[in-house]
This record gives C-alpha cells, sequence and structure tokens, in this order.
C-alpha cells in the first residue's frame, strides 16, 4: 500500500483547554516514557499507534510530574500523596474520565491507590488497549515481519500478580507473531525484574546475583529472538541483563507496543 | 455388670475432668490472645461477607492456593480433607466420652457409614503421608525448609507436630481396630465401616475379648488425649496454623494485592501543608492529640491482620522460595518477617500486659529483629503473596517499616533520598527539569497509509 511520511504533532491538553476541547482520552507518558531513552521509543511507537487509529487524545506535556508510586514504595508516604494529590487537582481542572498508560505501576497506583484521595478517572493499559482495539478489528497488524522469530514475554508484576492482567499483552503479541514460547516461571509465577519498590534507583543490598540476571537467564533458556515487555522498569532490566550476557546484539528487547507499530510499519 | 456400671461411671467422671483441664487451658490462651490482639492497630473493616465466604471456600477448603505445586499441594490436601472428616468422629468420642455411650452417632445410618468409612480410610492415609513429611523435614535436604530464621527449634516443633499426628492417626486406627474385634467377640453389630481396619483387625485375630476391649480403651483414651494434648500445645507452635488458617484466609485483605493502604494521618498533614488556611478553620484547636506515629516500629504499630497473619503462618516458605531478594542471595525472607512478628509480640506483647504498656525491653522489631537491609531489599513483587497458601500479606510489614525509616528516621538510602528530591523539586526520579518532558515528541513522524 501507498504510504506517506506525516510529522506528528502530539497534542498537549493545555492547548486544547484553550480551545475549549476535551480529548476522549488522556495518554500519561510517565517519567520513564519521557526521559529514558530507551523508553522514549517506545512512547513514540505507541503514539504511532494512536495516530494510525485516529485516537483522539492529548498528554499533559510540561504538567505532567510523578505519580508518585515510587516513592510510596520506597516508603515516603508524603510524597506520594502530594504527588497524587496535585495530579487529581490537575487532572480535575481538564476533567479528565479516561487516562491510558505504557506504565503498569502508573496504571496500578491510578487504578488501585488514587481513588482513596478522591480520583475519578479510569485508567487503561495500553497492552489492554492494544488487545481491545486487535478484537475490535481496528488494528491488524500482520505476522510477516516476526516471521521464524521466536518471541518470549516477561510479565511485569505491577500488570500480572498486581491486576491480573495476563492475557493482553499475549494477545497482543500473538497477533504479530506464529506464538510465545513462555519462560519457565510465567504469569503469576513470573520472577520480577528486580526493579520494583525502588530498586531501580538504588544498588541491591548484598547478594550473590543480581535479580535482572537471573531473570535474563529465564529469556535465554526459551532460546528465543525477541524478549516482549510491557513495563519501563523490566524494559531496562532486561536490556541490563541482555548486555550482562553479552546477548543483546542477537536478542532484542521491545515492548509490545513497539512489536504492533513495527509490525504495521508505523 | 455392676462392675462395668461403675468402671464406665469412672470413665465418664474421668473424661469430664480431662476436658474440663482442656477447656480451661484453652481458654486462658485464648484470653492472653485476646489481649495481645487488643494492643494492635485497625487494619481494615471486614465487609463484603459473601465475598469472604466464596474465597474461604476455594483457598481453604479446596486449596486452590497450595496446590500450586501440585504434588506436595496434594499431598497436604488429602491431610486436611481427611482431618475435617476425622473432626466430626473426634466430635463423636467426646460425646462418648461424657454420655458414656459408645459410637453415639451410629443412628445416622448411611451418612455415619460413609463418615466413618472415609475417616478410617483417611487415617491410614494421613499416617503415611505424615510419614512421608518427616521423612521430606528431616532426611531430604529441600532448600525451603532452610534459612537464617529457620533456627532448630523451629525444626523440634514440627518434628513434635507432625508426630503428635502420626500418633492421633496411629491410635484412631488402633481403635477401630480393636473395637470391631471386641464387637465380633461379643457377637454384638459393628457400627459403621471400616476398609482399613478391618483388614487390621484380621491380623490381630484371635485377641481375646477381654484384651480387645483394654485394647480399644487405650486406644480410645490415647487419641483423645493425644486431641486434647495437640490442642493446647497448637497455640504455642507454629502449627497454630490448625486453628488461625481458616480465619485468616476469611479475613483476607480484599484490596488488590498492588494497592497499598493510605495513611490517613499523611494525607491530614498534605491537606494542611496544601491548603494551609482552609484546614486550620475546619480544625480548629490545634494541638489536641499526639501525632500517630508513621509506619511500624515495633509490635504496638502493627495491624491486627499482621499479627493474625504471623499466627496463622506455619513456616512453610514457599513465599521465601519464589522471592526475588531471597533467590539471590539476599538477606530478605519473607517468612521471616512473619515469623520476626510473632516472636516479637510474644516477648514484648506480654511484657507490656505483664506491666504496663509503657514497658519496653530496650529492643525494637525494628532493628533488633528485622534490620533496614532486609527491609530495602524487597521489590515489592508480592510473588510471596501469590504463593501464600492462606493468604498472608508480607510486604505489608516490609512497606510500613520503610514507611518509619523514611518519615520518622530520615534514614532511607542515600540514593532514594536522592530520587525523592528529584521528585520534589522537579517531579521525575531523575534529574531532569520539567519543561524538558515533551522532548520525546520532537521529529516525530508515522507512515500513514495514502488517501
Amino acid at each position: 500500500m501507498e504510504k506517506v511520511r506525516k510529522k506528528v504533532i502530539v497534542p498537549v491538553m493545555a492547548d486544547l483547554a484553550a480551545k475549549g476541547e476535551k480529548p476522549e482520552y488522556l495518554f500519561w507518558v510517565g517519567s520513564a516514557g519521557a526521559f529514558d531513552d530507551r523508553y522514549k521509543k517506545v512512547t513514540r511507537a505507541f503514539i504511532k499507534i494512536l495516530e494510525y487509529l485516529e485516537v483522539d487524545y492529548a498528554v499533559l506535556g510540561t504538567e505532567e510530574s510523578s505519580s508518585g508510586d515510587v516513592a510510596r514504595r520506597a516508603g515516603n508516604e508524603m510524597l506520594f500523596q502530594m504527588q497524587a494529590l496535585m495530579n487529581i487537582e490537575l487532572m480535575n481542572s481538564y476533567e479528565v474520565k479516561k487516562i491510558i498508560t505504557c506504565d503498569p505501576h502508573v496504571y496500578n497506583s491510578f487504578k488501585n491507590e488514587y481513588p482513596d484521595l478522591g480520583a475519578d478517572f479510569s485508567v487503561i493499559h495500553h497492552s489492554r488497549f492494544l488487545a481491545q482495539m486487535i478484537e475490535e478489528g481496528k488494528l491488524n497488524p500482520g505476522t510477516e515481519i516476526f516471521k521464524g522469530k521466536g518471541i518470549t514475554y516477561h510479565d511485569p508484576c505491577y500488570l500480572g500478580r498486581a491486576n491480573s492482567e495476563y492475557e493482553a499483552p499475549r494477545k497482543v503479541i500473538r497477533s504479530v507473531s506464529s506464538g510465545i514460547t513462555e519462560m519457565k516461571r510465567n504469569r503469576s509465577f513470573a520472577l520480577c525484574c528486580g526493579a520494583g519498590g525502588g530498586q531501580m534507583f538504588k544498588e541491591a543490598e548484598k547478594g550473590d546475583k543480581e535479580v535482572f540476571i537471573e531473570r535474563t537467564e529465564d529469556v535465554l533458556e526459551t532460546g528465543a529472538d525477541i524478549v516482549a515487555t510491557a513495563c519501563p522498569y523490566c524494559m531496562v532490566m532486561i536490556t541490563d541483563g541482555l548486555k550482562y550476557k553479552n546477548r543483546h546484539e542477537d536478542i532484542k528487547n521491545y515492548d509490545i507496543a513497539e512489536l504492533v507499530a513495527m509490525s504495521l510499519d508505523l | 455388670m455392676h462392675v462395668l456400671i461403675y468402671l464406665l461411671m469412672i470413665k465418664q467422671t474421668a473424661f469430664a475432668i480431662v476436658l474440663i483441664i482442656t477447656l480451661t487451658v484453652f481458654a486462658i490462651t485464648v484470653r492472653k490472645l485476646v489481649k495481645l490482639f487488643k494492643l494492635t492497630k485497625p487494619a481494615f473493616p471486614v465487609r463484603d461477607i459473601g465475598r469472604r465466604i466464596i474465597i474461604t471456600l476455594k483457598v481453604a477448603f479446596l486449596q486452590t492456593k497450595i496446590l500450586r505445586k501440585p504434588v506436595v499441594g496434594m499431598m497436604h490436601a488429602l491431610v486436611w480433607w481427611g482431618f475435617l472428616v476425622i473432626l466430626a468422629g473426634s466430635l463423636e468420642m467426646v460425646i462418648d466420652g461424657l454420655a458414656g455411650t459408645e459410637r453415639v452417632l451410629k443412628f445416622l445410618g448411611v451418612v455415619y457409614d460413609i463418615i466413618i468409612a472415609s475417616g478410617d480410610i483417611f487415617a491410614l492415609l494421613i499416617a503415611v503421608l505424615i510419614c512421608a513429611f518427616l521423612v521430606r523435614r528431616l532426611f531430604m535436604n529441600i532448600r525451603r525448609f532452610t534459612g537464617v530464621e529457620m533456627k532448630h527449634k523451629f525444626h523440634v516443633d514440627a518434628t513434635i507436630a507432625l508426630s503428635l499426628i502420626l500418633f492421633l492417626m496411629i491410635t484412631l486406627l488402633g481403635m477401630n481396630t480393636f473395637y470391631i474385634l471386641y464387637a465380633e467377640s461379643e457377637g454384638s453389630v459393628i457400627a459403621g465401616t471400616y476398609p482399613v481396619s478391618s483388614y487390621f483387625s484380621g491380623i490381630f485375630e484371635g485377641t481375646s475379648a477381654g484384651s480387645s476391649h483394654l485394647w480399644h480403651e487405650v486406644n480410645w483414651w490415647g487419641h483423645i488425649l493425644g486431641i486434647f494434648f495437640f490442642a493446647n500445645y497448637l497455640p504455642y507452635s507454629k502449627h497454630f496454623h490448625v486453628f488461625m488458617s481458616v480465619p485468616n484466609v476469611f479475613l483476607s485483605n480484599l484490596a488488590p494485592v498492588g494497592k497499598m493502604t493510605l495513611m490517613e494521618n499523611v494525607t491530614k498533614e498534605v491537606r494542611i501543608m496544601m491548603n494551609p488556611e482552609a484546614e486550620y478553620s475546619e480544625t480548629g484547636e490545634e494541638g489536641e492529640a499526639v501525632p500517630e506515629r508513621f509506619g511500624i516500629l515495633d509490635i504496638e504499630d502493627i495491624t491486627w491482620k499482621n499479627y493474625l497473619d504471623s499466627l496463622a503462618c506455619t513456616q512453610c516458605g514457599r513465599c521465601t522460595s519464589v522471592c526475588p531478594a531471597n533467590l539471590t542471595g539476599k538477606l530478605l525472607s519473607p517468612r521471616k518477617i512473619v515469623m520476626n512478628v510473632r516472636e516479637r509480640m510474644s516477648v514484648k506483647g506480654n511484657g507490656m500486659i505483664k506491666n504496663g504498656s509503657d514497658w519496653n525491653d530496650g529492643k525494637a522489631l525494628l532493628g533488633d529483629y528485622i534490620t533496614a537491609e532486609e527491609l530495602w531489599a524487597c521489590t515489592t513483587c508480592n510473588a510471596c503473596v501469590q504463593e501464600c497458601p492462606i493468604n498472608i500479606n508480607q510486604p505489608a510489614v516490609i512497606l510500613d517499616m520503610r514507611r518509619y525509616i523514611v518519615m520518622e528516621q530520615s534514614a532511607a538510602p542515600g540514593e532514594l533520598n536522592q530520587i525523592f528530591s528529584n521528585l520534589e523539586n522537579n517531579g521525575a526520579p531523575w534529574q531532569f527539569s520539567q519543561e524538558d518532558r515533551m522532548m520525546w515528541a520532537e521529529d516525530l513522524y508515522i507512515n500513514k497509509p495514502a488517501g
């Protein structure tokens, strides 16, 4: 099919509000999505999908701030609640009703914790959003591009165990491939990547191994060429693990949104 | 005939006395426990009874979570289901003992036959399984049964509890076997069906009526006294699990596992900070209450659920066996955290009850029992919560102790303090300016289908 290259101007909430417009969705980029070099690519891939689907969305842009999830799990309830109340106030001012995010930690906090502080919006993780679009026939990524490639999937703790979302990301992966080679520890048995609870930002305690290496060994055991994830932390950890094992050349780590964007050649 | 009646009366009286002693000791233990629970803080209101009943049926009675390890899980499930059936038989024994009757529930007919027959089969099955458990624990080097927290005394406790159960099963089978033999020798009708014991009675064929009677009595008393002793041993053992696990499942935290509890005392302070004037006018007089402590330092800061969790824990170690920190050699063991709560409560809680609520031994749960190094190794992945067969929430204690370290001691690891200040200053864990939050969107192009 003929394609044209088009520049994307990402709509920002404040600009829309100035014009009196209210988008259907707020896309919550998250700190990792905005600042982590690797994860920025995931944000861009997901934006392309939103554009491709012509979804009515906007981002908060420079008004966005941390969800506070990491502060809370690191014991700083004060800071978490300050962030949360600030975010809720901001989202109320834009009358936000539906949020999409790629970050399971944000998703968990918005869905399960923000309501305690008065939040009144629904949140959907991009894995569920993509799966829905596929179910509805709006997204039809082909399996051509990953033909002959083995794909495995790492369950993020805050998507899986914390929110019982095991199937949506798998549905997305199956839509672009011929199937998933599961790791021996998968779904509710999945091993953590090692980054949650504030671990991402500090040295690990003394031990005989790094958690992300233990998990990367699970990945290697499958013999897969691609390891898919659906979380910014998991992305960082597994990428580090592959580098540590010196396998980053032959095994690629992609977010499920990237797989879809690649398959659709966006 | 008169002699028999006398003997029966002596038996009844003896039984009543033993039962009263058992119940009294048990009541004293319960009273102590109630006092300890009174030291704890509220956890959550117990609502959604319907949902709780369903969870109890699934997790406790159908054993859904322990069956995540299918083989050992099924071994445990069989012991548990057998225990439930045999419990019905024990009830009959208590009535018999008090009323001087024999097999009083036999009027239930077929139902009785089914209960007694399955109890008879389960007794043998449980005896065999308990032997397997003893072998696993004593002679096989299973990683789950090791770890710093698994001190010698806990293995002794486990071995005692297992041996007691084995003793109960042997006496139950003995009781049934010699009941059949003396009923046969007397030519009376045998109440109940005994697929296993009737086989054993064949082996002891030829035992005189008198000896059969005696052996029946020995086993009957052995069994019932064993139960009474067991019931009063349990509250001081890890096997308190037998009593506490079903209530613990019923009282599960129903919130999603990823949700942390809201600290309302913090919300109050944050709201004042964000909007000082509005709050002052609402609260009126200031400083009427002593500010509550943030997080958990010691036993008086834990919730009743934290304590109940610790009493229900049987130290199976499934939590620790899946903990990413523990698997990679870090100090953290979720099982140890739960065990420490119980240990500390028995020291400090009992101390406070005895010597007044100000009593202190200069130690604390945080620091002397659980170290910061253990707490900071948790990734909050909730694998422990997922795995616990009786819905214990290990991270609840870990995270509340982190809250104490951070908000009361300001003693978070340096790197975390760095991200806190980044979050405060620029709204991200990294030192990037909030103004740069849209840089990812620069030069973004999409290949769109033409037309």
